[in-house]
């Protein structure tokens, strides 16, 4: 950490720190509702998204509790599925995307030497929409008949014919985020396409702005698609069609098909960013170049294309041709590939490095070994006769647990670890770092590892009761649930801690980062690169 | 790119326009769940709400819009501004494409799909038996396998009239935007005029058209799958057409102010790519929709 050699460069970034218009910073409240400054905003993105993940995990909580012991005991069947409902909907729109798009709107600027996000204002706007789209959701279990309650999916007919009389809310409130999530994407693949620094060539662009250069394609290709999709539920429930009707010539299991050709591409959109963020921590701390930078892009851009054509695996048991059922078993099988590749270049990567462990990298690690399983149990259920054995039971949830927790939100803990210096100015605490670490780590696993077990042996997702013998494995998750919850109290604290006081972080606050971030000081001034730095 | 193009970005001070848009697409979503969640009883204020929604961000766009422009007269913008700007827009209208994607996905699975399905094909024979075995598969569905009828739609009459209309305003379109290149102000009033014009034409002969179809030939929304893609697909297309008309509106109001120079002029490229746009998605109505 003491090869700071930046100094003259980051004077530069704001040399012209007068001229500049947008240069004075409002203060108070209206400094963060009319911002238009990427930091500003894309520190309100993470910290909205914090605060999405305490909700939702306190609703997680909610359905542990519940799922402690066979038997009715906490809440009411009704309610605990607007808990598993609303829990999915707000980890998936709420925590996990906007965090994503807070580390993008912090570092993509800076990575590529821009001065801003190419369209500041629009940027603004993506943001607030967000808070008033969840107060929408959140509302609607307050109202009489109480909030959505069919799953995040939210298949038909549960959402049409059966549902309760709030769905317009949930169906407007999906519609707002998704007009967030489209604005947001499209400004970070104009600030990519247009603003970089001269000099810096597509393939010289650090893999993490390349994943969510792809990943910002995937919103703005799905996003619409699940508009659509909310729309005729909106339709189907309250204007008379019968788009998933069969009665009137519909099919329920047309809602699937347009749900999941969003969905699909919709789970890579929260995983794609995740591999970029460790392609820029694991070479960092291991003191050596990402390995196979190339075959990382063109990994990731396979991933995205394969990301079309695998929707109906999560439709193996609707009763579909079997050509169908063949096809997207092979094509699922072979999104293993690129993955494959990724995970090799991880290692190769660790292979002979001077590894360092500092929490980032411990996130790191762990992203790659768990995510691994969380891959693996995937390519079990891309199996379509096995898949009649998993679907629907607690395989599948410990399977998106294992990619979206161990995999997604690890990713985002060792980027918010890895940047907290260049955002706070200060060091965080190491040790309440690998506190953090190593509560997460071991609760997770006895969280969800169990889950696999109880899938196997034929536990349903979605109940709030369950067979004798599903309950000792029950309890352990439930305490794992609880232990994990609770571990992110101390990443709060820490963060907090950080943002107070702590060791004055140097630009250059690792010793192996790489990258323009790390040639402005620390914290990153208020306008960074308004005039851009040379890349060779 | 060369150093010098990146100096001027110009990045934006504080504004309160987007507040005031989220504010404005908050009263918009829950004024109008609110309205429809009571559709049944009539009762509530979502409709004042959603119509209140809906003002904020007319206003909001006003304000946005004015602020834009000005900063653009005032010559803050460079090429590389410019270029954010286009290639905003024509994602946005990729996203576009992607929302009727959908229903057009809907309108084929339905077709090729689920009605021959219903009607036994493949290894549906049971079902068909089963459930409704006075069902014939057809299309256009005009009767249902619950047993209610309706008239599938001719392709000949208005929607070819407003075929026409659309692929002229098209035409009209390219030959403002090309007298705006060539600097002609009083030919691109006219053909932006004429654009403007057939665009309210295609418009009134839709409601025209709708009317027929709910009083004469009993298609309704709530027809079945036929009735069902008719209108969302014929509707969300008609809801982009009055967007874009008000777009060829405000243009031809900012041609009258003098706006847009043959080398500046993206707010005008944008109306146009977006018109362009709609006319394109027609044509595929007009294929799948009407003829086919």
């Amino acid at each position: 950490m003491t090869t700071v050699t930046d100094t003259m460069e980051h004077v530069d970034g704001h040399h012209d720190h007068h001229d500049h218009h947008a240069d004075h910073k409002m203060t108070g409240i209206k400094r963060w509702l009319l911002t238009t400054n990427h930091k500003d905003i894309g520190t309100l993105y993470l910290w909205f998204s914090f605060i999405m993940l305490l909700t939702g995990g306190a609703m997680a909580m909610v359905i542990r509790a519940e799922l402690f012991q066979p038997g009715l005991q906490i809440v009411e069947p009704d309610f605990f599925n607007q808990m598993t409902t609303v829990h999915g909907l707000i980890m998936v729109f709420g925590a996990i995307m906007p965090a994503f798009t807070g580390l993008a709107n912090w570092m993509i600027p800076m990575m590529i030497g821009a001065p801003d996000m190419a369209l500041p204002r629009l940027n603004n706007w993506s943001f607030w929409i967000l808070p008033f789209a969840f107060g929408i959701l959140l509302a609607s279990l307050f109202m009489e008949g109480g909030g959505p309650n069919f799953g995040w999916t939210f298949y038909a007919p549960l959402s049409t014919t059966y549902s309760n009389g709030s769905t317009a809310f949930f169906v407007f409130a999906v519609h707002i985020m998704g007009i967030s999530s489209i604005m947001g994407a499209i400004n970070i693949i104009v600030t990519i396409m247009n603003m970089r620094a001269p000099g810096m060539t597509y393939m010289k662009m650090p893999l993490f702005v390349w994943t969510f250069f792809i990943t910002a394609y995937l919103l703005i290709a799905v996003m619409p698609v699940l508009a659509g999709t909310v729309t005729m539920v909106l339709t189907d429930t309250y204007f008379g069609t019968s788009f998933f009707d069969a009665a009137g010539g519909g099919d329920p299991v047309l809602f699937q098909h347009i749900f999941w050709f969003f969905g699909h591409p919709e789970v890579y959109i929260m995983i794609l960013p995740a591999f970029g963020i460790v392609s820029t921590t694991i070479p960092a701390f291991c003191r050596k170049p990402l390995f196979g930078y190339s075959s990382m892009v063109y990994a990731t851009a396979s991933i995205a294309f394969l990301s079309f054509i695998v929707w109906a695996h999560h439709m193996f048991t609707t009763g579909m041709p079997l050509a169908g059922e063949l096809f997207f078993m092979y094509c699922t099988m072979l999104i293993a590939v690129p993955t494959g590749v990724k995970v090799f270049n991880w290692v190769a990567t660790m292979w002979r490095g001077a590894i360092s462990f500092e929490t980032p990298m411990l996130f790191s690690i762990a992203f790659v070994i768990l995510f691994t399983i969380g891959g693996f149990s995937g390519l079990m259920l891309a199996m379509t006769p096995v898949d009649f054995q998993y679907h629907d039971t607690y395989f599948v949830v410990a399977h998106f647990h294992y990619v979206l927790v161990t995999g997604s939100l690890f990713s985002i803990f060792a980027a918010v670890y890895y940047w907290l210096p260049k955002w706070t100015g200060h060091m965080y605490d190491e040790k309440l770092g690998k506190l953090h670490f190593w509560c997460s780590m071991i609760s997770v696993n006895v969280l969800f590892f169990p889950m696999h077990f109880l899938g196997l042996a034929g536990m349903p997702r979605r109940i709030p009761d369950y067979a004798l013998q599903f309950a000792d494995f029950n309890k352990w998750v439930s305490i794992g649930g609880f232990a994990f919850g609770l571990s992110q109290l101390i990443f709060l604290a820490l963060v907090i801690k950080c943002i107070r006081a702590g060791k004055q972080a140097e630009a250059k606050s690792w010793e192996g980062a790489e990258g323009l971030e790390w040639t402005v000081a620390s914290p990153a001034p208020y306008h960074t690169f308004a005039t851009p730095p040379k890349v060779d | 790119m060369s150093n010098k193009d990146y100096e001027t970005y110009y990045v934006p001070e504080q504004s309160h326009w987007p507040i005031v848009g989220a504010l404005a697409l908050f009263l918009i979503a829950i004024g109008a769940g609110s309205y429809v969640a009571n559709l049944d009883t009539g009762e509530g204020v979502g409709g004042y709400i959603l119509l209140a929604g809906i003002a904020l961000i007319v206003y909001m766009m006003f304000g946005w819009f004015s602020n834009v422009i000005n900063e653009s007269m005032a010559g803050k913008y460079s090429a590389q501004m410019d270029a954010s700007f286009r290639q905003g827009m024509s994602w946005f209208i990729f996203s576009e494409v992607m929302f009727f994607a959908a229903f057009f996905g809907a309108l084929f699975y339905a077709r090729m799909l689920s009605v021959p399905w219903l009607g036994g094909e493949g290894n549906n024979y049971e079902t068909w038996n089963v459930l409704w075995p006075e069902f014939q598969a057809a299309w256009p569905l005009i009767k249902t396998p619950d047993g209610s009828t309706t008239t599938g739609m001719g392709w000949y009459g208005l929607p070819l009239i407003n075929t026409i209309l659309l692929l002229t305003s098209s035409v009209t379109a390219h030959f403002a935007h090309v007298a705006l290149e060539n600097n002609k102000r009083a030919s691109l009033k006219f053909w932006l005029a004429s654009t403007i014009l057939l665009g309210t034409v295609f418009l009134i002969l839709q409601v025209v058209e709708y009317q027929h179809a709910y009083a004469d030939l009993d298609l309704t929304l709530a027809s079945g799958i036929y009735g069902n893609t008719f209108y969302m697909l014929t509707g969300f297309h008609g809801m982009h057409v009055t967007l874009g008309t008000i777009m060829l509106i405000v243009m031809f109001l900012r041609v009258m102010k003098g706006h847009f120079t043959p080398e500046n002029h993206f707010a005008f490229q944008a109306t146009s790519w977006y018109w362009h746009f709609v006319d394109v998605v027609w044509v595929l109505l007009f294929v799948f929709v009407y003829i086919l």
